[in-house]
């Protein structure tokens, strides 16, 4: 293998596996917060209880988030050199400002929450909670409107050899921006509730602290239900944004081969990427496509023969990518909606088959989220910046097989024991319940 | 042509800050073997630094943002140059960050003392791993037109090296008056003691370090030029020896003044004899990244400006504050009696 594949491995694992604690994160800080002002607002102990063990959890994953991040800032320069110095005039600039506005404010208040329980007030501590779940709402503000550049270049022009920002407001406004942040965090918001509903079925199954985990349950139904909603409708939007600005890989996200005029959506798909053709097209809603593209039924699609075979990203895993993630976000949307109705009006404790299934569906929106992430970057290919810059020509020139391969080696060995530590205190703590 | 200026003059303050800041906390983590006889002594030891590692290790990631929002090319080619080096640091890093998250979590002496390890191995690696770096960058790199020419075993001379252990003795004493400053009784006591032992061992490195420079890099071709700037490298001195005087007299507070003060001037020293130069190049000075060949645009320096001095002085409010609030010493009731503590 080369140092490009190599590099792209190793993009690849770092950034999965940054990305499998960032989203529990987003979603939880804002639970977290949530509970410690119910409990400073009516005083009540159980919510004291909640913030304290969820905050626990909480904390358990922060760590492996923070420090997983810093490899990815350190990797563009590392590994990927000369797309750092061809986009680095405007995509060096919201990493720098998300480090300077949102992960400063990030650290130091999780430093006052965690320490801080006997050394300020109830208010002041609650207020440090609310700023670490803003500020890394925000961190990931900045990071997705850089990778929404990425997705559609805009704001730049290309002089003195590279691209060169020339308008902010156009970067910060990038709608492929703005709607990726939206979408990501929405679906760390669903990774957080199933997490909290999954662990609270858990107990419910054991029946330990019914009233406890009841009543984490429905916080997490109620957060997972809006969510998925919400999920839906930026999905929506960003697929039309997706058939706007990067036509090439809304055809290869749905396998359209040729370019026609109101087109359906199949249910079924077995796309031949060697045939340019799908071998079974099956169950068509009529004009469908059109209208979740452009929202008109007889809009024109382009099919991927359009584009010259080098400039079309691999059909089959983005695919295959994007259907999985539809289809698990409906699996989300119904249970999370059912979760919702039964911790309100239902005895949910007495649902076992339901909490089994809440409890095995922890690892659901995490999966959906890294398939998402598939579609965006694979679906981007061979594109680093989409229409500007191939990936083949962003890959350091002065690093060598061998010292990819040892990072490599390295990442996948320090992360992967990180990983089965973090999972296993997660479980540990988890299982154990709150403090009575 | 000004903002490459006032660029490079936050880029060499963001790293000062960082290693002042940082250099307790690695200090601390190198040290705690010494300091800490027992498991509670340890505690107390990672509860001081507890609640403001992670706010310091983010000025390494403002200054590695920062060389890449205003000096795209200097980033990539010092961070794809040094590949191995980064990665060492990176997983140094990575493993002191969960260390002192995990360490408490799990009763047993084995878990517990495996993190030690891992706290010490994540401090001190990295302190030597910057010192190298810098040793390098202030050295130069050899490079040309046709790219980098150097290795990993190439970044190990002997100034290299001798920079390493600078940093190392720096952050050593600096986190033994950090310890000084927020722990009571024997450990405080034993604190001071290091502090006071090390010192002329840092002396005597900073000595060398400051002769050595003179062979080994042009640092001192801007002092020469422009003779005021001895300001910056006489104070550092005075600083150091500021030291000792303080410890000697039990001010504690002003010997750990004295030590931040050392470590944002000694940096000082260094960067000021590097301008206009972020890496000089060993081969041919034609071929050193300097502040103009491998900057940002004049529009994209103008809007990193702006939103530098909105923030920074924000972030360094709130930092004061959180200070502030935690700036009694940890005892080892404080740590045995809370849950949330490490």
């Amino acid at each position: 293998m080369d140092v490009l594949t190599l590099s792209r491995l190793q993009f690849a694992v770092t950034s999965i596996f940054h990305f499998i604690f960032v989203p529990l994160t987003l979603g939880l800080s804002i639970l977290t917060a949530y509970m410690e002002t119910r409990y400073v607002m009516t005083g009540d102990a159980t919510y004291l209880r909640m913030t304290k063990f969820w905050g626990k959890l909480f904390l358990i994953n922060f760590a492996l988030g923070v420090v997983t991040g810093i490899t990815m800032e350190f990797q563009f320069g590392m590994n990927w050199a000369e797309y750092s110095k061809y986009v680095g005039d405007i995509f060096g600039a919201p990493l720098a400002i998300e480090a300077t506005v949102a992960f400063f404010l990030e650290s130091v208040f999780i430093g006052l929450w965690i320490f801080g329980w006997d050394k300020v007030s109830k208010k002041v501590h609650l207020l440090s909670i609310w700023l670490v779940a803003f500020a890394t709402n925000l961190s990931a503000l900045w990071i997705l409107l850089a990778n929404g550049w990425m997705q559609h270049p805009v704001g730049y022009v290309l002089r003195n050899g590279r691209a060169e920002m020339v308008d902010f407001m156009a970067l910060i406004t990038n709608p492929s921006g703005v709607l990726k942040f939206v979408h990501t965090v929405l679906s760390g918001y669903m990774v957080a509730s199933f997490f909290v509903m999954g662990i609270a079925a858990y107990h419910l199954l054991k029946r330990n602290q019914i009233d406890f985990f009841k009543r984490s349950f429905k916080i997490g139904a109620t957060f997972g239900v809006v969510s998925s909603l919400l999920v839906f409708l930026s999905g929506d939007y960003s697929s039309a944004i997706v058939a706007e600005t990067q036509p090439v890989k809304f055809a290869a996200m749905e396998s359209i081969w040729e370019t026609k005029q109101g087109v359906g959506l199949n249910l079924l798909i077995i796309p031949n990427e060697k045939g340019e053709c799908n071998e079974v097209e099956r169950f068509c809603v009529p004009n469908m496509l059109s209208m979740l593209a452009f929202h008109a039924p007889n809009a024109e699609i382009k099919g991927l023969k359009d584009f010259p075979r080098d400039l079309r990203p691999p059909v089959t895993p983005t695919f295959l990518s994007f259907r999985a993630m539809v289809g698990l976000g409906m699996f989300m949307l119904l249970t999370s909606l059912l979760g919702f109705v039964l911790s309100r009006w239902g005895k949910l404790e007495d649902r076992t088959l339901f909490l089994k299934i809440m409890l095995f569906a922890i690892p659901v929106p995490y999966l959906a989220a890294q398939l998402g992430w598939i579609v965006a970057e694979v679906g981007r290919q061979p594109w680093i910046v989409y229409g500007v810059m191939k990936t083949s020509d962003a890959v350091s020139r002065s690093i060598s097989v061998a010292q990819v391969v040892g990072s490599l080696a390295g990442f996948t060995l320090l992360y992967g024991g990180l990983g089965v530590i973090d999972i296993y205190l997660l479980a540990k703590v988890a299982k154990k319940g709150p403090e009575i | 042509m000004e903002y490459q200026i006032i660029w490079f003059v936050l880029w060499g303050v963001l790293w000062a800050v960082y290693f002042m800041l940082d250099g307790f906390v690695l200090g601390t983590g190198m040290l705690h073997y010494l300091l800490g006889k027992s498991e509670d002594d340890k505690r107390v030891l990672i509860n001081t630094i507890g609640p403001v590692w992670d706010g310091n290790e983010v000025w390494l990631v403002t200054a590695g943002g920062a060389t890449f929002a205003a000096f795209p090319t200097t980033y990539a080619l010092m961070f794809s140059y040094l590949y191995t080096a980064l990665l060492l640091l990176l997983f140094a890093l990575i493993i002191r960050g969960v260390s002192f998250e995990f360490r408490g979590k799990v009763e047993g002496q084995g878990w517990k003392k495996g993190w030690d390890a891992a706290i010490f191995l994540g401090s001190f690696l990295p302190a030597l791993l910057f010192g190298v770096a810098f040793g390098n960058i202030f050295a130069g790199l050899p490079m040309d037109a046709s790219g980098y020419h150097g290795s990993l075993i190439g970044l190990l001379n002997p100034y290299g090296l001798l920079t390493g252990v600078l940093f190392v003795m720096l952050f050593a004493v600096h986190g033994s008056l950090y310890a000084a400053v927020k722990t009571r009784g024997d450990l405080q006591v034993r604190a001071v003691a290091m502090a006071k032992r090390l010192w002329p061992v840092l002396l005597l490195v900073a000595v060398a370090f400051l002769g050595y420079t003179n062979f080994a890099t042009k640092l001192y071709g801007n002092y020469i030029s422009h003779p005021v700037l001895l300001l910056v490298p006489a104070l550092a001195v005075a600083a150091l020896l500021g030291i000792r005087v303080f410890a000697a007299k039990e001010k504690l507070l002003a010997a750990f003044t004295a030590s931040s003060l050392t470590i944002l001037l000694v940096v000082g020293t260094g960067v000021t004899g590097l301008f206009p130069n972020l890496i000089p190049s060993n081969l041919d000075p034609v071929y050193s990244l300097t502040i103009f060949n491998s900057s940002s645009s004049q529009y994209t320096l103008k809007i990193m400006t702006v939103v530098a001095f909105i923030f920074v002085p924000i972030v360094i409010a709130y930092k004061i504050w959180v200070y502030r609030i935690f700036r009694a010493p940890v005892t080892i009731e404080d740590v045995t009696k809370s849950n949330e503590a490490y």
